[in-house]
């Protein structure tokens, strides 16, 4: 599942636009009227975030269903 | 769901219900619970749970007539279950640990009880047990009455004593020798004590009241055991041979009846089940192998342990269970109706917390194979679909559900797919074909061809209409989409002129008859049945052997089921039926949206249904086929019978993928409208252009994972357009997201070679939305 995007290629994505490296920064990603600030990789510049494959289909699936569930 | 309506559903599953064995005993012993712990060796477990209800088991174990045996379910198979002699092996080979007392507070209100033998005993139990400082009377100079009668080969002295004993221990004060009536008057005891019974059913005495012993006759209420005088409760005259386990439970009633008597509470309320009664259990013996009485090897000492385990196994643990038998889902979720109910409710009624049933009551097929088995006609379909549209009434259906289907369907109700044509070149339309949106997806050939031959073979003219009739939102419990999706199809079926439906799709015709039964609609299947079959479909009198599975939607359909099974036989093949087919199919495990609730379980569905005939299937729905053939069984759509020069070769063609589907949809309409018609359809969305080389491996993960080609499109229309996107310059790959609707897709994608599209290297999604802002 991780095959394209490992450890190793994290640091290797870098704004296309602006043409500089992710740096981690506080970003806010909200559900069903509830909001959380976490901290993601994003462009320092012009604020394109990166969501990991690994934390859209682990932590962020499991934080939308218990949303949706309750 | 009002509570009202709740306790009506709950009362319909009878699962709980006692089995008829202990509805038939009189003091309603726990029979099933005392087998079960003997069939697993463990004599003590089950000596406890008899001792729960019956207090001289090894006493009754003996004696006792056993009313439970005329209604085993075993009777009709073997021979029922030798329950006494049970009772009395617990009784024998029973760790002899005395009961533990639980520490009830002691009352101070005392109850006198005249009469020593089983039934003053039991009364006498019952209510020191309960804290009640009780005094019993007996004329003679022992305890047992009547039990002193019964041969010491049957019931050895030593046993009676032993285990009368439990009634001193539990407190119990004795008063031997002294009769009623000499020295002793029943009004003197109704000075000392509060309450008094009696149990007075010995030869020589007049046993029905209180009055007995002042020459009058006073009845006595058989109910309460209550007498004319208050505090003053009797034994009633019974007709009939003395029975020990009936003067045990008449005892038992008659301790109810003191204990509420002194509390000053109802002495009638909820006492409908006392004494014998029959169950509303329904236990479903068919195919149960005849098993006969194990034998005792030695009579007189009865059942030995390695026996009496054996002669446990027999029983057949009476329980319902019929829909849960059939029904992999119900199965699943570990429980049955009236839990799962209850459940349901709950979950609609909560304000705060987690709504823990909601996958559950998502995970339905709604095919209501349920209500078919059901003794009580308990309909979880019907409930399941009702409490989905509570959900969406109070905004509580979880919006990841459904959505995938609901967007399926507003892509086939659109521009994309949807179309209304009278046959070329005429203004009207006898009848119009509705193959429905999932054989069109599935094998859009087929499609033509069939439109081809009722245009060629009924003489009339034959409109066409595609689009989806609705059912995703209707299963959805989205009654405002379903009810969108009725109208637009009432509208375009009004403007041909409301021709007669002919109905390639089971689903289709399930929603029409129930939702729009102004509408004519008749089966494809039904109309072949009776004009002829397409010249093309080879007639022949030896083709095989198939099993047929019927989809869900035919459950009731009766004249449809039959004309599949005809067109089959003038086909040349044979039917070999799937043990639950007809009324009483299965739903493939789409039905309900299943697949998309629960996508394990669904595929436990179709891995049950699969299994359950080595042969090949036929069926009558493209989802059904498509299902079946993905986890490896052979199966055929009916068509591929009618329509395909080689139909064998298609019992394993994979159905589309989720994009697929889209494609032949879009491509059916546009190949319809420039052959058929002469019409050129425009590419309706710019993004729609954009190539892609998906690799097969990347293809089957965003299958697993509901991406559509038109979202990767999308996005990559998106990230190109706007330059939002990473980079790897290692890999070249680019990575971007985009969130047309409430999902937010990314793709890893490189541009292919020579500049002709992309390559996809990945893709995933999720619902949260990022928040974005330039602010660090």
């Amino acid at each position: 599942m991780t095959e394209t995007i490992d450890q190793t290629q994290r640091s290797n994505w870098r704004c296309a636009a602006c043409g500089i490296a992710l740096q981690p920064g506080k970003v806010t990603v909200s559900y069903l009227d509830n909001a959380y600030p976490v901290e993601l990789l994003r462009c320092p510049r012009c604020g394109l975030t990166w969501v990991p494959e690994e934390i859209a289909l682990g932590k962020m699936a499991e934080v939308e269903k218990a949303l949706e569930d309750k | 769901m009002e509570q009202k309506e709740l306790r009506g559903l709950e009362d319909r599953c009878i699962q709980e219900y006692a089995p008829p064995c202990t509805a038939a005993c009189p003091i309603h012993v726990d029979v099933r619970g005392m087998m079960g712990e003997m069939s697993r060796g463990d004599p003590e477990a089950a000596l406890k749970i008899v001792r729960k209800t019956l207090p001289f088991p090894g006493i009754i174990g003996r004696i006792c007539e056993q009313p439970c045996r005329a209604v085993c379910n075993r009777k009709n198979a073997g021979g029922s279950l030798a329950v006494a002699a049970l009772e009395r092996a617990c009784a024998d080979l029973g760790a002899h640990q005395p009961e533990k007392k639980l520490p009830m507070p002691r009352k101070n209100r005392k109850v006198a009880v005249v009469g020593g033998g089983l039934g003053g005993l039991t009364a006498a139990l019952d209510l020191a047990k309960k804290g009640y400082p009780v005094v019993l009377f007996e004329a003679r100079d022992r305890l047992g009455g009547r039990l002193w009668d019964v041969p010491e080969e049957i019931l050895p002295r030593s046993v009676i004593t032993a285990e009368l004993n439990v009634v001193a221990q539990a407190g119990v004060e004795l008063r031997l020798k002294t009769p009623l009536g000499t020295g002793l008057s029943l009004a003197d005891l109704r000075t000392e004590f509060e309450a008094v019974y009696l149990s007075l059913r010995i030869e020589g005495h007049k046993p029905d009241g209180p009055g007995s012993s002042d020459g009058e006759r006073a009845p006595v209420d058989p109910a309460t055991m209550a007498t004319g005088q208050p505090g003053v409760f009797a034994t009633p005259l019974r007709e009939g041979s003395y029975s020990p386990i009936l003067a045990i439970s008449d005892a038992r009633r008659a301790a109810v009846s003191i204990d509420r008597y002194l509390q000053k509470v109802s002495m009638t309320a909820a006492r409908q089940n006392e004494g014998p009664y029959v169950t509303r259990l329904y236990t479903n013996t068919a195919g149960i192998a005849p098993l006969g009485m194990i034998p005792m090897a030695d009579g007189r000492a009865g059942y030995s342990l390695d026996e009496a385990v054996q002669e446990a196994r027999r029983c057949l643990q009476c329980q319902c269970l019929e829909c849960v038998k059939v029904c992999a889902y119900l199965e699943h979720y570990g429980s049955y109706p009236k839990k799962y109910v209850r459940e349901i409710y709950n979950n609609l009624s909560i304000v705060m917390g987690h709504r823990q049933a909601n996958q559950f009551i998502n995970s339905c097929s709604l095919c209501s194979l349920c209500r078919e088995v059901c003794p009580e006609d308990l309909d979880m379909g019907a409930v399941c679909r009702q409490a989905r549209r509570t959900m969406v009434d109070q905004g509580r259906m979880p919006a990841s559900t459904h959505e995938f289907a609901l967007r399926d369907m507003q892509f086939s109700n659109s521009e994309e797919f949807a179309l209304g044509r009278h046959p070329p070149g005429t203004t009207a339309s006898e009848y119009v074909f509705f193959p429905g949106c999932q054989l069109s997806a599935s094998a859009p050939g087929q499609v033509e061809r069939v439109y081809a031959q009722l245009r060629e073979a009924l003489g009339v003219p034959v409109g066409l209409m595609l689009r989806c009739c609705g059912a995703p939102a209707e299963w959805a419990g989205r009654m405002d989409l379903f009810q969108i999706a009725l109208a637009d199809f009432r509208r375009a079926h009004q403007a041909l002129g409301s021709p007669r439906v002919i109905l390639a799709c089971s689903t289709c015709y399930r929603m029409f008859q129930t939702y729009l039964p102004e509408i004519e609609g008749v089966s494809l299947w039904v109309l072949l049945d009776r004009q002829g079959l397409p010249a093309r479909a080879t007639l022949s009198d030896q083709k095989g052997i198939v099993s047929i599975h019927d989809p869900c939607t035919t459950r009731g359909e009766q004249s449809i089921q039959d004309s599949v099974r005809r067109i089959l036989a003038r086909l040349g093949y044979q039917i070999e039926e799937l043990p639950l087919s007809r009324e009483k199919t299965e739903c493939c495990g789409y039905g309900g949206l299943m697949w998309l609730a629960n996508r394990p379980l669904a595929k436990g569905v179709v891995q049950r249904r699969i299994a359950e005939s080595p042969l090949d299937y036929v069926t009558y729905c493209a989802m059904c086929r498509d299902l079946f053939v993905a986890q490896g069984k052979r199966s055929l759509h009916l068509l591929d019978l009618l329509l395909e020069a080689d139909p064998e070769s298609r019992s394993m063609r994979p159905g589309p993928g989720y994009s697929q589907r889209h494609e032949n949809r879009a491509r059916l309409k546009r190949k319809l409208l420039k052959e058929v018609w002469g019409e050129e359809m425009p590419k309706l969305q710019e993004y729609g252009k954009i190539t892609l080389n998906i690799p097969a491996e990347v293809q089957s993960r965003l299958e697993e994972r509901l991406i559509l080609v038109e979202d990767i499109q999308q996005v990559i229309a998106h990230a190109e357009s706007t330059g939002k996107k990473l980079v790897n310059p290692q890999t070249g790959h680019f990575l971007a997201y985009h969130r047309p609707g409430n999902v937010t897709y990314w793709v890893e994608y490189s541009p292919a070679p020579k500049g002709h599209g992309f390559a996809i290297h990945n893709a995933y999604s999720h619902r949260m939305l990022i928040e974005e802002s330039k602010k660090l």
